[in-house]
């Protein structure tokens, strides 16, 4: 366990101090396939039981944090002076002094048993980072060499940006393993700072105004965190994950850091108000992008709000998390049929779905809990397939615009079927995402929570939407285009195929992954389980989307048929790229799909969206510290 | 599982494209006599669709047949499934699946007007939606069960309940049958300013696909209407089916009285009467305790 989290620390200090490309990208598959087959041995070994809690046994680890996490305090400090960006400075200045404050007081005297432990969403977040995360470091091997072809007298800083990338895993598996609270806010803010490393990365002056949004907005979460810490140590003196929700479960008054800690969630899994720092990430390289959304950062967002949900329900800290969930979902999914830009696309419906499982662990009850473990597992495995197919497309196409991406069925067949794959188990069934969805819908429906169902059904529609005019840009067979798919990079194949054959394989083998997997570990948590779609209904979707792979196999044949031209009254061309018009001119066609901006332009809805959940969130703290400071429940 | 749950989606998949025909063809009379006409004989649509297949076997692209006929099968899945008495959001979503389908076959012409009647199709997916999702649930809350089964033998009829829901799913079923003034799309009249959208660019095999996969879509969704009205009683099946005959009179009778609307009014309309006729009548049944 320890090795997981040490691993990719050591594997990213010899990647910054090599230099040579070819041995480069050695190591970092080498390193990559380490930890994918570690972490899947860690799983493998943990199946079945439950909570095993670990003693590491190592006193002057925390201490060594306690220095590290002053020295990260201080850069950011300078950075923030040097780039003139002050409220990062006073952020990171408060946040330490906060954690020095706990660290010379309360927290002096108390002392954490067990430092780690692994349960079954361990194991699956472990799973998602370690399989997932390393095949999103293989992509980026090609798609770093690709790009410095095409800015080739850019500075090589390669090894810097690995380096990055391998802490950044390492800082997720110790937060997915830590017990120890004081630990998981070291790597919470390991995590922040890598990624406000990797977003500047580019050092345009855009990519630096985003990192420091993007940091801002994080060290606000870790204060919440940090606070959340101090609280937990004054009320309850522990600093332990699992005694904390023991504590909680039985009936402590943990309301405040509970909601801080939740709030800690939202800010990183970038709900709104905080999307703005998750859609400004997208000036990093893909990769980065590709990280951040699927298997990292967001995700250790989204994991605190899972691993608090039995704490939250009807209680403040619960309505606050399903309203800026449900929220977040609907208006997210509406900011994304404005967008025209394929990773803004992708953003938005990362920050929607994010939404949707935060609202369903803030229902707390466990048919919600399942819907929203699954919902995880398949946004990670979909979400970095379509960002690496975003990220290739951009390369060899010269854009990232969905409506540059014209006739790509006919320029980039392979490419165009993954990436189609990717877009169809984004939101139709019988794929992953739309089940999870459907599991969710139930549980609101259960939980009598009209406004989740209302956010739900119509954010839903507003999805199919988004993703349907996408899908229709994509098969477009365009007349006259040269196949032009063999610039791409032998790793960004691999990575992007294996990750479409799990996606599909995860859809496939649905009931058994349900069955062996969640249900255990949401019997865990919750002492009882029921899922909203019953496992017959699992077999159906299972035997579904067996039909759809078959399909193909059974029906589609070489055409046969005489080919025609498209319907233009009457005047094409005859290439069905232009017709005649009038005075005999030739009028070329372009197709172009609408955005609604009138409807939902992003500063309209990102707008509601802000004032909404903003004031939510500050009434319903302040109503928590109200209470907590009142002593009163 | 009964006798009854193999019978009946056997007796869909063989007798729906019959009834589809009768459906079709009653729909053309009603409508020519409504605007004083004489109109075709009633298996008029089996004489359509059986000259469509012998058309010359021509295409714009290698791909378009395919996609439609995996819409077509995920259209009967779904009535398979409805008539099995499933899962009622299961349906909804193959039901989906089926119509995007379809706007696949479309968009892949890369044909101006197959692209403008595909992407109105996608509105009034969105418009419609949220109402046919309520629907589900609205039925959930009312007979605590998603399986269509139980929902028909559930003893009470639904739409005593549900009542708000049933006019939201009649109002919607407008752009579900294509019909005017929703019929944005594609409609029955070639000569409009989207010539056929999203069917513009089919022809032969695969156009008579489309007429059947209709056939199929329209007796699925005159069943859905019917549920509202079975409660387990022999009175009741034979209420649902008398009431879905009339309900689908009324919506030719809304499609010869309406011309046709733009996007946004369509969208509007449609989720106001979800917010108002949906989600009113879902909070009325949480508030008074199903």
């Amino acid at each position: 366990m320890l090795f997981l989290i040490l691993f990719p620390v050591l594997a990213a200090v010899v990647l910054l101090l090599t230099r040579n490309e070819k041995a480069r990208s050695i190591i970092v598959m080498a390193s990559a396939a380490t930890v994918a087959i570690a972490s899947i041995l860690l799983a493998a070994t943990y199946y079945g039981q439950g909570l095993v809690l670990f003693d590491v046994g190592i006193q002057s680890i925390t201490p060594l944090m306690f220095a590290a996490e002053m020295v990260l305090a201080a850069v950011l400090f300078y950075l923030g002076i040097r780039y003139k960006k002050y409220p990062a400075s006073i952020l990171a200045v408060i946040q330490a002094a906060l954690v020095a404050w706990f660290e010379y007081g309360i927290g002096h005297d108390i002392h954490a048993t067990n430092d780690l432990y692994i349960d079954g969403l361990s194991s699956i977040m472990v799973l998602i980072i370690g399989v997932i995360g390393s095949l999103i470091v293989v992509y980026a091997i090609g798609y770093m060499r690709n790009s410095r072809h095409h800015n080739p007298e850019e500075k090589d800083r390669g090894p810097w940006f690995f380096f990055l990338m391998f802490v950044f895993m390492s800082a997720m598996f110790g937060i997915v393993l830590s017990n120890n609270l004081v630990w998981l806010l070291f790597f919470w803010e390991i995590t922040t700072i890598c990624s406000f490393l990797l977003i500047g990365y580019t050092k345009t002056e855009k990519a630096i105004n985003n990192s420091f949004r993007a940091l801002t907005m994080n060290l606000l979460g870790g204060i919440g965190f940090a606070v959340a810490v101090i609280v937990i140590g004054y009320d309850l003196g522990i600093v332990e994950m699992d005694r904390l929700l023991e504590m909680g479960a039985a009936g402590a008054a943990v309301m405040l850091p509970v909601g801080l800690l939740a709030f800690a969630g939202i800010v990183k899994s970038a709900q709104m108000p905080f999307q703005s720092w998750l859609l400004g990430a997208m000036v990093a390289p893909t990769p980065v992008s590709a990280l951040l959304h699927s298997s990292t950062m967001v995700k250790a967002g989204v994991f605190i709000v899972i691993k608090m949900s039995p704490l939250l329900g009807m209680n403040s800290a619960g309505v606050m998390v399903m309203l800026v969930g449900g929220i977040t979902f609907l208006l997210a999914s509406m900011a994304a049929v404005s967008q025209s830009n394929a990773k803004r696309v992708l953003a938005y419906s990362t920050v929607a779905n994010l939404g949707l499982i935060v609202a369903c662990a803030g229902v707390g009850t466990d048919e919600a809990v399942w819907a929203a473990i699954m919902l995880m597992i398949f946004h990670a495995a979909t979400k970095s397939l379509l960002f690496q197919c975003v990220g290739t497309a951009q390369h060899n196409i010269g854009s990232g615009d969905i409506e540059d991406m014209d006739g790509m069925f006919s320029k980039m067949p392979r490419l165009a079927g993954l990436m189609i794959i990717g877009l169809v188990g984004m939101f139709l069934a019988p794929f992953g995402m739309l089940i999870s969805k459907w599991a969710a819908m139930a549980s609101f429906v259960d939980a009598e929570n009209i406004i989740l169902i209302t956010c739900v059904c119509f954010g839903s529609a507003v999805t199919v939407f988004y993703w349907g005019k996408w899908l229709g840009k994509m098969v477009a067979v365009v007349a006259g285009r040269e196949n032009i798919e063999k610039g791409v990079e032998r790793h960004e194949w691999f990575s992007t195929g294996t990750l479409a054959c799990l996606a599909v394989a995860l859809c496939v083998l649905f009931p058994v992954v349900s069955d062996h997997v969640i249900v255990p570990t949401v019997q865990t948590m919750f002492g009882t389980v029921s899922v909203a779609v019953s496992s017959s209904n699992l077999y159906i979707m299972s035997a579904m989307m067996v039909l759809m792979l078959l399909l193909p196999l059974l029906f589609f044949r070489k055409n046969k048929k005489e080919t025609k031209h498209i319907y233009m009254c009457g005047v094409n061309t005859g290439n069905n790229l232009s017709f005649t018009g009038s005075m005999g001119r030739e009028v070329s066609v372009s197709i172009r799909n609408r955005y609604m901006q009138d409807w939902f332009g992003e500063k309209r809805v990102g707008g509601i969206g802000m004032y909404v959940t903003a004031g939510m969130i500050v009434m319903i703290i302040a109503y928590s510290v109200y209470i907590w400071a009142g002593g009163a429940v | 599982m009964e006798l009854f749950q193999i019978i009946s989606p056997v007796c869909y998949v063989v007798l729906a494209p019959l009834l589809g025909i009768l459906l079709a063809g009653s729909d053309r009379v009603i409508t020519a006599r409504m605007q004083r006409r004489k109109g075709p004989p009633v298996l008029q649509p089996y004489y359509d669709v059986r000259k469509l297949m012998s058309k010359e076997r021509s295409t714009v692209n290698g791909v378009q047949e395919f996609y439609v006929l995996c819409s077509l099968i995920f259209m009967v899945v779904t009535g398979i499934m409805f008539f099995a008495g499933g899962n009622l959001l299961l349906v909804v979503f193959t039901l989906t699946l089926s119509a995007v389908l379809l706007l696949v076959a479309a968009f892949s012409s890369n044909s101006p007007y197959a692209h403008i009647g595909a992407e109105r199709e996608l509105y009034l997916i969105m418009a419609y939606e949220p109402m046919v999702l309520f629907t589900a649930i609205g039925l959930y809350v009312f007979s605590g069960s998603f399986d269509v089964y139980d929902i028909a033998t559930g003893g009470t009829m639904p739409i005593l309940y549900l009542l708000g829901i049933f006019a939201g799913l009649v109002f919607i079923l407008t752009m579900k049958l294509r019909k005017s003034p929703f019929d944005l799309g594609s409609s029955h009249h070639a000569h409009q300013e989207l010539v056929k959208g999203t069917t513009t660019e089919f022809s032969g095999r695969t156009l008579a696909m489309v007429e059947v996969m209709h056939w199929y879509e329209n007796i699925f969704l005159l069943g859905l209407v019917a549920l509202f009205f079975f409660d387990g009683t022999l009175l009741g099946y034979a209420l649902g089916t008398a009431l879905c005959i009339l309900v689908y009179v009324f919506e030719v009778l809304i499609d010869n009285s309406f011309a046709r609307m733009k996007w946004q009014t369509a969208l509007k309309s449609a989720w106001l009467v979800a917010l108002v006729l949906g989600v009113g009548n879902i909070a009325v049944l949480f508030a008074f305790g199903g």
